[in-house]
Formats: C-alpha cells, sequence, structure tokens
C-alpha cells in the first residue's frame, strides 16, 4: 500500500520533467538542428569573436549593474512591507508590482512624457531655472536602462525577501539583543543569513531578468547598446542568420546556467531552517519617530519612482494635448476603443482582449502553480539538487525569439494545436513563470525543518499527507508570491504571444502594440487608455489573489 | 530510489512521445479541405466585409496567421519551407525580396490580374511573387515648427547637412527597423556604395539623432506627434500625415505633418503575395491572389495598411489624395544587390554613426 503511495508520489514528480522536455526541450532541440547545420561556415566567418564578445560583455555589465541597484533599492522597501502596517499598504504593494506587466513601448512612453526631453520634469526645471536647453537628458543612455530594470524588477526582490522576512520568527533575534547584539549585528549575524536562500533566489531572478533584457535596452537604450537578447533577435529576424542566433542563444543559456550554478552552489550548505512565524508578530504599526520618518521617506521614495509614471500614464489617457499646448479633459479614448470605426477584420474589442488575456493568466497561473509545487517540493529530496535546479532556470535565460520559432516548427502541425491554436499561449507562458514559481517556492520549502516532516511519516502520514498538511499552510506567503509572479508576466507578456497569437485571440499587450503601430492622437491615446485598463485588471487580480489565498489566515 | 525515479522519468517520457506522434500521424484526415491559410506579417489589416465576400463566394474559410514583423514572417516561412503552415504568404517586401526567391519558398503564377499593375512594381519575371501595394519611406516634418521658426523645409538630402537643420532630424537604425533600412537605402542610392559613408559622416556631425525603432521615433523624438518630441523631422511613412488626420483624437482640416519628396529622399518598399511550395489548395490558393490583386481589395487597402494599391484601377480614398505627398523619383536599389550587400552595409553604418 505504502510502496503504490511512493510510486505515485514520484509518477506526479515526473510531470513537471516530462512538461519540460516537451515543451522546452522538444522546440529547442529543433531549432538548434536547424541553427547548426550552417555551423561549419559560421565557423570561419571573419571577426566572429568580436561580434559575441561585444553584446556578451556588455550584457553581463549592465545585468550586473542593475543587480546591485535593485538590491539597494529593493531591501529598505522589502523591510518596510514585511514589518509595518500602514494605511494604503495594498496599494503601494500594488505600485511596486505594477511595471513588471507594463509593455516597454508604454513605459517608454510613460518615461518620457515625465522625464523626456519636453517631459513635464524638464519642461517645469527650463521654466523655473530659465534654462535654455532641458537639464535632464538620460533617453538612449546606460543610465535610463537601469533605471529601467530597477522600475521593473525591485518587485520581484521586494516580493521574494520581503515573503520570507514577513514569516522569519523572532525569537532568535531577541535573543541576541537580550545577550546585547545591537540592531547591526542582529542583522548581520541573525536576520541575514536566515534570509539567505530567499534573497539568493531574488538576486537570481532579477539578474535573469536584467540579462536577458530586451524591449528596455532596445527601446530606452537606443541603438548603441546591444545584449544577447537583442543580438538573437537582430540575427534571427533581420539578418536571418539561423546559426549565429543559434550561437548566440548556447551562450546565453550556458552563461544562465553557470551563474545559476554559481549563486545557487552552496546555498544549502548551513541553511538554517525554521518554525515560520504564523502570528505575524514581526508586523507593526511605525512606532518611534524613527520609524516614522523612514516610513514617510520610503513611500515618497516609492511615490515618486514607481507611481509617478503609473498616474501619467492615467493623466494621458484622460487627457488630449491641444495643438496650442493646453490640455483637454476627454473620455473618447476610452469609448473609441469600443468602436471598429474602419470594420476592419482584426479589430480587437477590449473585450475580447480582457477576457483572452485573462483566461491565459488564470491557465498558466494553474499550470505553473501546481508543477511548480511538485517541481519545488521534489527538488528538496532530488540528488544533485543545485544542477537541477540551475536546470530549472533555464528557460529564463532562453531567448524567447529562438524558443518562439521552436514552437512554431516543433507544434503547429499537430491537430490539437490545429484546433486550438490559443492552447499553446498558456503553454509558453508557463515557461516563464514555471521557473519563478519553482525559485520562490524552494527556499520556502528549504527552511521548514526536516524533523516536522519526519514526524508527521513517523505517524504514518504519507509523502502527499505531510506534502498537503504540513508543507502547503507554511509555504503559502511564498506560494502567493509565485502564483502573482505567474499571473502577471502572463498577463503582460508579448514576445511569445506576437510569435504564437492568432489574430483571433488577442492580449491587452499584443492590442497595445497594434495600437501604437501607427500615428495620430488617437492611437496614441487608446494605446494609453488599454495601458491604464491592464494596470487596473492587474491590480485588482493582485488584491483578489491576495485575499483568496490568504482568507483563512486571518480568521 | 533514484533507480525508481529514472525509470518513470523514462516511462513518462515514452507516454509522452507517443502521445505526440499519435496527434501528429492524425493530421492528415482531420485537416479540413476548405479552408485557405494566409500566412503573414503583423502589420496586416483588411475589414470584416471584403474577406466575408470571398468566403461566401467560395465557400472557404480563410484563416490568417500573423508573425512578427516582416523579416521574422518570413523566416519563419523559410524555415518550414518543406511542411508549409498555409497556402499564401503575404508581406515579403523588396528589401527582402531576393532572399525569399533564393530560398525557393513560392510557385509561380501568372494572375490574369496582372495585366492591371504597372511593371514597375513586377520584380520577379516568373511572377513566383505578384506586387499588391507599395508605400514609400519619407522623411516627415512637422509643418508647425518651421512656420513658427520661419525656417525653410529642406527638399533634398544634401540640404540636411546644411548647419541650419542641425539636431532636427531622427532617423530609425537600419539594423533593427524596416524604415530605418529603408532610409539608408535611400542615402545609397543617392550617394553610392562608395559615397553613403562619407554622407552618414556627416549627417552624424549635423548631429542627427538615432533611435531603435519606428515607435520611439516617432511617439517619443518627434515633435509632431502625440509625444511632443524634440526632434521636427522624422523618418517615417509618406502615408503618416493622413493617418495623423484619420486618427486623430480631435477633427483636423490639414495635418499636422507632411513628407520631404525630393530626388531620392524617399525609398520606396513594394509588398509582394506568393503561393507557397507544397500548398494542397492551389486552386484555391489562385482565386486568393487574383482576389487580393482585385479592385474591391485593392481599394480596401489604402484606409486598413495606410499604403498605395498597386492595381492601377482602383481609386485612392480622399484622405490619400489630400494629405499625401508623392514622391516622383523615390530610390530604388536591385533588390539583389540589397540581397548581397544588407548586412555588409547596415554594419559599416554602424561603426560610422554608432561607434
Amino acid at each position: 500500500m505504502r510502496n503504490t503511495r511512493r510510486k505515485l508520489f514520484y509518477f506526479l514528480g515526473a510531470i513537471p520533467i516530462v512538461y519540460l522536455l516537451i515543451f522546452y526541450t522538444l522546440p529547442l532541440g529543433i531549432i538548434f538542428e536547424k541553427a547548426f547545420e550552417g555551423f561549419q561556415t559560421l565557423l570561419q566567418t571573419s571577426g566572429l569573436l568580436q561580434k559575441l564578445g561585444r553584446p556578451l560583455a556588455f550584457t553581463l555589465y549592465q545585468a550586473g549593474l542593475s543587480v546591485i541597484l535593485t538590491v539597494l533599492v529593493g531591501f529598505p522597501i522589502a523591510y518596510l512591507f514585511s514589518h509595518f502596517h500602514f494605511k494604503g499598504k495594498k496599494l503601494f504593494q500594488a505600485a511596486v508590482t505594477l511595471p513588471f506587466i507594463l509593455p516597454t513601448v508604454v513605459v517608454a512612453a510613460a518615461l518620457n512624457s515625465l522625464i523626456g526631453p519636453s517631459g513635464w520634469l524638464n519642461l517645469a526645471l527650463i521654466h523655473i531655472f530659465d534654462l535654455a536647453s532641458p537639464p535632464i537628458q538620460i533617453m538612449n543612455s546606460l543610465e535610463i536602462i537601469l533605471l529601467a530594470h530597477i522600475f521593473y524588477n525591485t518587485s520581484i526582490f521586494v516580493r521574494v525577501v520581503g515573503a520570507a522576512w514577513a514569516q522569519l520568527e523572532t525569537e532568535q533575534e531577541q535573543a541576541a539583543r537580550t545577550l546585547g547584539a545591537g540592531v547591526w549585528q542582529r542583522f548581520w549575524f541573525i536576520t541575514l543569513p536566515l534570509l539567505k536562500q530567499s534573497i539568493l533566489s531574488a538576486i537570481l531572478m532579477v539578474f535573469l531578468f536584467d540579462f536577458t533584457s530586451f524591449g528596455v535596452i532596445l527601446m530606452l537604450g537606443g541603438p548603441s547598446f546591444s545584449t544577447l537578447e537583442v543580438e538573437i533577435y537582430l540575427q534571427t529576424t533581420q539578418m536571418l542568420n539561423l546559426p549565429l542566433a543559434g550561437l548566440l542563444s548556447v551562450i546565453q543559456m550556458g552563461i544562465t546556467f553557470f551563474i545559476s550554478w554559481f549563486i545557487l552552489r552552496d546555498s544549502h550548505t548551513g541553511i538554517v531552517t525554521f518554525l515560520p512565524d504564523i502570528k505575524n508578530e514581526r508586523m507593526q504599526k511605525a512606532a518611534s519617530g524613527k520609524q516614522k520618518i523612514l516610513l514617510i521617506l520610503l513611500l515618497t521614495f516609492i511615490f515618486l519612482f514607481f507611481v509617478l509614471p503609473e498616474l501619467s500614464l492615467f493623466f494621458r489617457s484622460f487627457i488630449f494635448i491641444e495643438t496650442d499646448g493646453t490640455f483637454k479633459f476627454t473620455l473618447d479614448f476610452y469609448k473609441e476603443l469600443f468602436h471598429n470605426v474602419h470594420g476592419s477584420l482584426f479589430y480587437i474589442s477590449p473585450f475580447t482582449a480582457l477576457k483572452n488575456s485573462l483566461t491565459y493568466a488564470l491557465i498558466t497561473t494553474l499550470i505553473a502553480g501546481l508543477l511548480g509545487i511538485i517541481a519545488a517540493y521534489g527538488l528538496l529530496n532530488a540528488r544533485k539538487s543545485k544542477v537541477l535546479r540551475a536546470l530549472v532556470l533555464l528557460p529564463l535565460g532562453t531567448s524567447s525569439v529562438t524558443l518562439g520559432l521552436g514552437f512554431l516548427l516543433a507544434f503547429p502541425r499537430l491537430s490539437l494545436f490545429q484546433k486550438y491554436p490559443q492552447i499553446l499561449i498558456p503553454i509558453a507562458h508557463t515557461l516563464v513563470a514555471l521557473p519563478v514559481v519553482i525559485n520562490t517556492l524552494y527556499p520556502a520549502f528549504a527552511s521548514i525543518p526536516a524533523n516536522l516532516r519526519a514526524a508527521a511519516g513517523n505517524l504514518g502520514a504519507s509523502p502527499m499527507k505531510v506534502l498537503q498538511k504540513i508543507d502547503l499552510p507554511l509555504i503559502r506567503n511564498s506560494l502567493l508570491v509565485g502564483a502573482l509572479y505567474a499571473f502577471i508576466l502572463s498577463l503582460g507578456e508579448f514576445g511569445a504571444t506576437s510569435f504564437l497569437t492568432r489574430p483571433e485571440y488577442p492580449t491587452m499587450p499584443t492590442a497595445i502594440y497594434r495600437y501604437l503601430s501607427l500615428p495620430g492622437s488617437l492611437n496614441y491615446g487608446q494605446a494609453m487608455a488599454t495601458s491604464c485598463i491592464l494596470l487596473t485588471l492587474c491590480t485588482f487580480s493582485m488584491l483578489l489573489i491576495e485575499r483568496f489565498m490568504l482568507k483563512d489566515k486571518r480568521s | 530510489m533514484k533507480k525508481q525515479i529514472s525509470r518513470t522519468m523514462v516511462l513518462s517520457a515514452i507516454a509522452a512521445m507517443l502521445l505526440l506522434s499519435a496527434c501528429q500521424s492524425s493530421t492528415a484526415e482531420t485537416t479540413e479541405p476548405r479552408t485557405l491559410t494566409v500566412l503573414t506579417h503583423d502589420s496586416f489589416a483588411i475589414s470584416e466585409a471584403v474577406i466575408a465576400q470571398f468566403e461566401e463566394e467560395n465557400d472557404v474559410k480563410v484563416e490568417f496567421i500573423f508573425s512578427g514583423d516582416a523579416g521574422g514572417a518570413l523566416n519563419k516561412v523559410i524555415l518550414t519551407k518543406d511542411a508549409p503552415l498555409g497556402d499564401v504568404f503575404y508581406g515579403v517586401d523588396n528589401t527582402f525580396l531576393s532572399r525569399a526567391l533564393n530560398e525557393d519558398i513560392f510557385e509561380a503564377y501568372d494572375s490574369p490580374l496582372l495585366a492591371s499593375i504597372p511593371d514597375q512594381f513586377k520584380l520577379d519575371d516568373q511572377n513566383r511573387v505578384l506586387p499588391v501595394d507599395y508605400g514609400d519611406v519619407c522623411i516627415n516634418y512637422d509643418k508647425a515648427y518651421f512656420a513658427s521658426n520661419d525656417l525653410a523645409v529642406p527638399q533634398s538630402l544634401d540640404d540636411l547637412l546644411k548647419p541650419e537643420y542641425s539636431g532636427l532630424l531622427v532617423v530609425e537604425n537600419p539594423a533593427t527597423s524596416s524604415p530605418g533600412l529603408a532610409f539608408l537605402l535611400a542615402t545609397i542610392a543617392q550617394y553610392g556604395e562608395d559615397g553613403y559613408l562619407d554622407y552618414w559622416q556627416q549627417l552624424k556631425a549635423n548631429d542627427v539623432t538615432v533611435v531603435s525603432d519606428w515607435n520611439t521615433a516617432y511617439y517619443t523624438n518627434f515633435s509632431a506627434s502625440t509625444g511632443k518630441g524634440p526632434q521636427p523631422m522624422a523618418v517615417s511613412y509618406a502615408t503618416s500625415p493622413a493617418v495623423e488626420v484619420v486618427f486623430a483624437a480631435e477633427p483636423l482640416d490639414e495635418s499636422p505633418t507632411a513628407s520631404i519628396v525630393g530626388e531620392n529622399t524617399c525609398f520606396r518598399q513594394i509588398e509582394f503575395v506568393g503561393i507557397l511550395k507544397g500548398t494542397a489548395n492551389r486552386n484555391l490558393a489562385e482565386k486568393f491572389v487574383d482576389f487580393m490583386l482585385s479592385v474591391p481589395f485593392q481599394e480596401d487597402i489604402p484606409m486598413n495598411m495606410f499604403v498605395f494599391p498597386a492595381n492601377q484601377d482602383a481609386s485612392l480614398p480622399e484622405e490619400f489624395v489630400k494629405y499625401i505627398q508623392v514622391p516622383e523619383s523615390p530610390a530604388t536599389l536591385s533588390s539583389d544587390l540589397i540581397t548581397a550587400e544588407r548586412e555588409n552595409w547596415i554594419s559599416a553604418w554602424q561603426d560610422v554613426v554608432l561607434k
């Protein structure tokens, strides 16, 4: 009896592996096979090393810098959210997370209307100081790449580390305090080691998102910067040089694996397990003057850095700027979304786009959530778990253009996908979401003391029962974070979607790109309006998911 | 225990493969004969009513598959040429044409409607590709800026080098943008392969701004767009001024922009359709190609895709006549030459302009 249960358990464990074999390894294998048909001639190309080396060096450089800055910005915010109750906390948390779903075109537009050459900030400075030219000139520079990466990816650091921090039991810190340890000593010798797993996980994910950055580099960084991902896109779609694109892809994946392995390499040694603080003792209202000042400073920063660009989008979606520069309030951009003025076959109704986006996001969350729990739990017990953990992260380091092409070669001719081509989209989204979920859940699983499980096992609980009764309740916070990111990753995904989508199944981001592919103030306004609907939808979904997953915690 | 894991893994993998191959073998039986699949790029647009007419007349369902930008879509067709995903491919342009022809992805088709299409658009004498539409990539300028600064509008590529236009032009990187490439080709047509880099050197000295894509150039940098950027001249399309009027938030009597249509300031892009080799629906595919070249479809093109119909019998919408400047002598280069030299030109350009 017990043996069959075990078998079932291992069978379940194989599901994520099979999923990745079919939907990741197979399409990649097919594309690489094609790519390396022309490999011989590629190796004889002159200046090959330079072609590979330059983007590689810049990719690593900007990703490294971005990660350091993101951690510096993210740490205090994670502290804030994991330690203090305050009014509007949920909205501030949402505001930090929202950039994650915004398409780069929209972020570019938002940043431009704020800090662009004729953005409000520059106009104000010119007006106040009577300057001849705009004082802030950071479009198409390394600075704006770094800023955008902080804007996009701080949330993942804050959420992952914040979730773990909020759950840290307070006993050890109190003990240290009694023994006379100061604030920094306690932080350095107790909190930091306890958070190490989550911090490493978060750093790794932030790094991988920066490492494979595409839109930010292309649209904000401008033509003088090129990363591996941009170069792969160029070689694939513009130069049609598949062998070179393939080689760049392999390099990108190799480095993803190596760095993942390196960061996770000693993550298991000296790991401290602890009972999560389920009573939320850590959470308090800011009491002392120092705490209040810190709170205000951090919230002001969040407002300026995260909320303001988002607000400027809302502003632009309701404001029409006349030719003489005066502002006029209008609802036209929203109203016009519902009109198919030219009777176009490919008109995207906002309802359809909303419905599709939500459906894909929910399916992605479900698949990635389930597979993620199984995989992360399985990794705990697996041998070579560090290598496996690094392998599981590979989809995050794989160029979406390469994977998209692989998908096209591997699947569309199968009758299932011919009849229901839309199935491929949540499947592709899951590939990006799954590593995030696994990587969020693993530290949470790992921090549960093994003797809890052993005790349950000795009392006769099956592995499934242990998972259900011990692990799942204890990892709930991290599961929430994983599910949230699966959801918003799917909601905002554009690259793979644009490769796979049929015009009948548009998503919100496809709609936004379509509006911005033509001139005209109406198109611009409609793109802003669609973005704002997307932002609003995302905020509500996040609040709902949080409420749903944490509902019995309150009672 | 480890053994057990690997056995389960192998079994599941085999099960999955069986499942996949089962799906694959059933493909042949389930394909419905009355569906025509058209592969195209994601800027394709047409009226519902027009396609419905074709579907009704021929008792067929037309399915469109978008696959990225023009380059991405072509690459997808080339990669799947042994077992094509569709019957017809629309959207290869004259900058990618030779590549498509060399890869031998199309079947020749002498459509009777070719008679209504001017010879200048027919670039393949075997008619493996048939011209559907054309459009010019031109420099758009902000009319208000030039009027209020009392500045004459430049008339030629040479003019752009004059000091009074310093810092006023934004162009796209030809490596990442199709209008960017078109403008680079215009300068090559004007100054030749020996002279264009020189020209760009001087343009750079005159403070030209380079961005990655049309989106950024138009919405972030161009002063006449809603983005209200710093440059009053941007490389865009000759039709953009009309689009500004059609998609204005408030009705406009005249466009805020216009195009510079001097000699070789514009580059003409021609888009083609072709029947994909290996189609099982050759008859239907021919009918669809005929339909695309026929007047009802051709007259529907301008207001949907904002390019000009290739069929000379198609009449133009009022907005096109009123707001668009058509260049008399747009720049052209042979598509063989473009295919052969594209990569060299782009990287030489990058070395001069971006470094």
